[in-house]
């Protein structure tokens, strides 16, 4: 995997989606999820296990916890001499310019592929959740002789709810036939994980296709580097067949983290085939109080628990005091519960702060969000 | 060229703990899991880097494997530093022969030139062995504002217990006047907590005529601070007031663990202010069950509870499978407890299994009064049904 770098690209093209007060200062990628995680955590740490030292990220809006988060890389060992972690913010073009493709910062970045030692260059969004190792689609890329190969998850009937992800279809050799967004017509259960493997010489070669000429125009990979070559370029599907959470919206949210309660499914996110790496906060082990009660739950380090927790996911340093109730919701870090508080289907932001005896109640499909360092 | 630094800081952390048993068989005193995620000496390296001290030599001899790995360049603390850092020091062969450290004055002797790269004004000397939250900074002060030769931190304890001690009989402003190493009679509960503060120019003539005194044990109690003493050197005592625990015993160190469960410990583990760092095992959050049930108990992350634990400490990665019940125990990191278990008043190496139905510890005996604690080896596999408690000394 040393002639393989990868690309995290965070330019969210499709326009930013709402997830109300979760990215209000932050973008998708930097949202905390599963306890002690944030939602990059996982492509990355994938992209790591597979044995790939360059990474770029390619950060577009609100990137500020982002780099705090990734400070210099070296929880994911991707503080290295040579090689090692990449964050690219935006060229600054003039901000009321209309919405650029992602092309544009492909464009933008360049140098930084065109410096790169690396052949191939596996691209992918940030917002997914999924525990893979890019080694089996990169020697199917090159078994196949393929000019890009897209990744993809069948989804079952049950589970087909990725209304938001582009779908394709595939022929009998796994070339990709079609491929549209969520609003097309296509009838399709393989839902494109936004991951593409693609040789240098042909993404650079597309790049300035869409650049090299006068006149700007909006172009984005898919539409221009993918539809438009279907027949020309030899563009295959590569399953993926483990789990798989877009986080795009809050019920998405909200669903994806609740269904880290389930021990084959987390089990399989955190630990199959690599680990999944984040910073740490050296924080204690929890504690839990005379009286405490806590059932179907995720509690992370630094939590003091002595009140009632049911079928919800704490994050690190989270106080739940005496008498107070959670149930059905996400608790993000240092949140306060106090005394007889009860939170019912309910996301709380960082640091946010619940007064004694206050009740607040939300929906499964639309579960209260309560922002960052609220106090209620 | 190496920056000189105003105080270098002597980690002596090769203590064997031998009453620590199979504890302390494949790894140094130092080493010792304590608190659900540290190992024992990640307080006094985390004292080091909350008191701003960034030279760190750390001392090691028996079983230095795992102290080393732990260790590893200091990172978790804050110690991987251009200029200073930590370094570990174990004992080294020259052209004449390698020595052992024969004790700890002589741990320091041999490794004077570690500490003269630094050209240090002062020199910090700790043990690895003890659990205490101490601002080093602050004696550091003290030591100065009393234009100190040495200064020795002090702390009261039990009568009973003194004779376990180096006692100091203090003077007038504080001065040391007396200094006696484990006394059968002790005259003071004033006791020494292993930590000094010398000035380095004058305590480095103090190790070389020690060193040459082939009468000595070598040893900072024994023979360096008496002989300052007899030579009218200022020698002044740091009162410390706060928890000091030397967990010496299988039963000291059951006991603080248990001392951790308190609804206020003494020992504070969730301050922010002086947080406690060890390298970070990078597991995911615990996950309880619907059937779990926790209380009174410090649990690390990695660890999955499907059953009950009660008053216990679990480090990470631990499975407490259905049906079983943990009490009054420590289970060290990535145990694997199966169904229907009991385990009472126990510590449990780590990654040991323990097959369905075992009974471990003092089950139901004597209302948990006064039994032994039961130790179960690391890496050790316990098939089904078995029964296993300590017998009674």
């Amino acid at each position: 995997m040393k002639h393989v770098m990868g690309v995290i690209d965070l330019s969210e093209k499709d326009g930013c989606p709402d997830l109300k007060e979760l990215t209000r200062q932050r973008c998708i990628a930097s949202i905390p999820f599963g306890g002690r995680y944030r939602v990059i955590d996982f492509v990355l740490s994938n992209m790591v296990n597979s044995g790939i030292i360059n990474v770029g990220i390619f950060t577009l809006n609100k990137y500020r916890s982002l780099l705090d988060h990734l400070g210099s890389g070296k929880v994911w060992d991707l503080h290295r001499k040579r090689d090692g972690l990449f964050i690219l913010p935006p060229m600054q073009h003039c901000a009321a310019e209309e919405p650029q493709g992602d092309m544009q910062y492909l464009y933008d970045h360049m140098d930084y592929l065109k410096n790169s030692s690396q052949k191939t260059v596996v691209i992918t969004g940030g917002n997914m959740i999924c525990n893979l190792d890019y080694r089996e689609a990169v020697s199917f890329h090159r078994e196949m002789k393929a000019d890009i190969t897209v990744l993809y998850k069948d989804m079952g009937p049950g589970q087909a709810d990725l209304s938001h992800c582009k779908k394709i279809t595939l022929d009998d050799d796994a070339r990709v036939v079609a491929m549209e967004d969520a609003a097309g017509q296509l009838k399709s259960r393989k839902v494109f994980l936004d991951m593409l493997i693609v040789g240098k010489p042909l993404l650079l070669e597309l790049i300035s296709s869409c650049y090299g000429q006068e006149g700007s125009r909006v172009c984005n990979l898919v539409n221009h580097g993918i539809l438009a070559n279907l027949s020309s370029l030899k563009i295959y599907g590569f399953p993926h067949r483990g789990y798989l959470g877009a986080i795009d919206s809050l019920s998405c949210y909200y669903r994806h983290s609740m269904d880290l309660l389930k021990p084959e499914i987390s089990r399989e996110l955190f630990f199959k085939p690599g680990f999944i790496y984040t910073k740490s906060n050296d924080e204690p082990p929890a504690k839990y109080g005379t009286g405490a009660l806590v059932q179907n739950s995720l509690v992370a380090n630094g939590c003091q628990i002595e009140g009632e927790v049911r079928n919800s996911i704490l994050f690190r340093g989270v106080r739940v005091e005496k008498g107070a109730t959670i149930t059905d919701s996400i608790v993000m870090q240092k949140c306060l519960i106090e005394k007889g508080a009860s939170l019912d289907t309910v996301i709380l932001d960082k640091e946010a702060c619940i007064t004694p005896g206050r009740q607040l109640k939300g929906e499964k499909e639309n579960p209260l969000v309560v922002g960052k360092r609220a106090k209620l | 060229m190496i920056q000189k630094k105003e105080c270098v800081a002597m980690l002596l952390a090769g203590g064997e703990g031998r009453r620590l048993g199979i504890l302390t068989k494949k790894l140094a005193k130092p080493a010792i899991p304590f608190g659900g995620k540290y190992r024992i000496i990640d307080f006094t390296l985390s004292n080091c880097t909350n008191s701003g001290f960034d030279t760190v030599g750390v001392l090691t001899q028996y079983q230095p494997l795992v102290l080393n790995a732990h260790i590893g360049i200091g990172i978790p603390w804050d110690l991987d530093r251009k200029n200073g850092g930590i370094s570990l020091l174990s004992p080294f062969a020259e052209k004449g022969g390698g020595h052992w450290y024969k004790g700890t004055a002589n741990a320091i002797y041999q490794n004077m030139c570690f500490v003269e790269q630094y050209s240090p004004d002062y020199l910090l000397v700790i043990s690895g062995d003890h659990i205490y939250k101490m601002d080093y900074a602050a004696l550091l002060s003290h030591h100065k504002e009393r234009n100190a030769e040495a200064t020795i931190a002090v702390i009261q304890v039990p009568w009973e217990e003194a004779c376990r001690f180096g006692i100091l009989s203090v003077g007038a402003e504080g001065k040391i006047i007396q200094f006696e190493e484990k006394p059968p009679k002790p005259k003071s509960n004033q006791v020494s907590m292993g930590v000094y503060m010398f000035n380095w120019p004058i305590l480095r003539e103090y190790l070389k005529k020690d060193e040459r005194d082939k009468k000595s044990h070598n040893d900072f109690g024994k023979d360096v601070i008496p002989m300052m003493l007899r030579e009218g050197r200022r020698l002044f005592a740091y009162p410390f007031q706060g928890y000091w625990k030397d967990v010496g015993t299988v039963e000291s160190l059951w006991q603080s663990s248990m001392d951790l469960l308190a609804e206020e410990p003494e020992l504070d583990l969730f301050d922010r202010d002086w947080r406690i760092y060890t390298v970070s095992p990078n597991h995911p959050p615990q996950y309880l069950a619907p059937t779990a049930r926790v209380q009174r108990s410090l649990i690390n992350e990695g660890c999955v509870i499907y059953g009950e634990v009660e008053n216990s400490v679990l480090f990470h990665g631990v499975h407490v499978g259905p049906g079983s019940v943990i009490k009054d125990s420590v289970v060290l990191a990535n145990v694997r407890i199966g169904k229907d278990v009991q385990v009472e008043k126990a510590i449990i190496g780590e990654e040991t299994v323990v097959g369905d139905n075992c009974r471990i510890g003092y089950i139901n005996g004597t209302n948990g009064q006064s039994a032994d604690i039961t130790l179960v080896e690391e890496h050790a596999v316990i098939p089904g049904n078995m029964i296993i408690r300590s017998i009674s000394r």
